[in-house]
């Protein structure tokens, strides 16, 4: 038997974060996904038991501010990917700038210093991404997907698709089909 | 988040392909520690060591004496410490059916070998960055197919 299930990454992680700083009784505030304030700074041995809590769920502390900025370059691209709505007002640049208060040309070089590769292949990276996951779920026709991830065409996805994995989709789906 | 050294293995008994792949993947920008095997039953003794810290991507030759890249792949995907591994297939050439095969059979990356020093580089550099990508962001490691 199989069953879909649809799930809310930020809600799972929220949930995650909560029950463990709870269990440590900390006193905290979630500013938003990946920062953490703590009212009172933690000690050196409730630090240690916050970061082998995390580290259960593949939680990580950072440390390097820039490290930290990647990362949310990372999560906002995600969630601008996500929410089509968003994705087909604002361009990517804007959205990042914007929301991070930085410029992008900053934003842009301190991405491709930490992470040896452009802000703009990871969007595309993360676009074909979701693109493939929707493929899997058969609901969805690739003139669907294009629309839903804002490309001009289906055969602008098509080609974008396979020069980001070398595969065209349909070969991507028969391989899927056939390891299951 | 940042992976400030990658560990890639790669097995091949072609001891010149070891030679032009370590020189190729010295020089790209994202520093890498790498162990190299002659066949795949060395790579696959290595890998099932309890104290071996494991690599983030393993290329495997396809033809080699005495465990062939394919059973290695077979095997790590069934070994359950190891079969979240990352694994590109690394060969000469073989046709259509071979590399759609090797993808079913649970392979990341198929590369056919390139040519050319300056072509060998450029896959091994694209191979490892977009494996540094799958690593630290939250990408669907399932899906992740790439042929070079």
């Amino acid at each position: 038997m199989k069953i879909n299930i649809k799930f809310d990454y930020n809600f799972i992680c929220k949930t995650v974060l909560q029950e463990q700083l709870n269990a440590l009784k900390l006193d905290y505030t979630l500013n938003n996904l990946g920062e953490i304030e703590f009212n009172k700074t933690p000690t050196a041995e409730e630090t240690a038991q916050i970061k082998t809590a995390f580290e259960h769920y593949g939680i990580e502390i950072l440390a390097n501010p820039q490290n930290v900025l990647v990362q949310r370059i990372k999560d906002l691209i995600t969630a601008f990917i996500n929410d089509s709505e968003t994705s087909s007002k604002y361009n990517v640049s804007n959205y990042l700038s914007d929301k991070l208060n930085y410029s992008y040309a900053h934003l842009s070089a301190v991405f491709s210093e930490v992470t040896h590769s452009s802000i703009e292949n990871f969007i595309i990276l993360k676009k074909i991404d979701l693109a493939k996951t929707l493929i899997i779920h058969k609901d969805f026709t690739l003139t669907e997907i294009a629309h839903k991830l804002n490309y001009s065409s289906v055969a602008h996805l098509s080609s974008q698709f396979k020069k980001t994995t070398g595969l065209t989709p349909s070969a991507f789906q028969r391989i899927i089909k056939k390891r299951d | 988040m940042p992976l400030n050294i990658m560990n890639v293995a790669l097995a091949d008994d072609d001891m010149d392909d070891r030679l032009l792949f370590e020189e190729a993947i010295s020089e790209i920008d994202v520093k890498t520690n790498l162990s190299l095997f002659n066949d795949g039953k060395a790579l696959m003794e290595y890998l099932t060591l309890p104290e071996t810290v494991l690599p983030e991507i393993v290329f495997l030759d396809l033809n080699m004496p005495i465990k062939n890249g394919m059973q290695c792949l077979k095997e790590i995907r069934e070994n359950e410490k190891l079969k979240e591994l990352c694994v590109a297939i690394y060969s000469t050439s073989s046709s259509e059916e071979d590399i759609e095969n090797t993808f079913v059979n649970g392979a990341n990356v198929y590369i056919s070998k390139p040519n050319s020093y300056s072509a060998l580089k450029k896959v091994i550099d694209k191979t490892i960055k977009i494996n540094w990508q799958y690593h630290t962001s939250a990408l669907n490691r399932d899906n992740f197919l790439l042929r070079l």
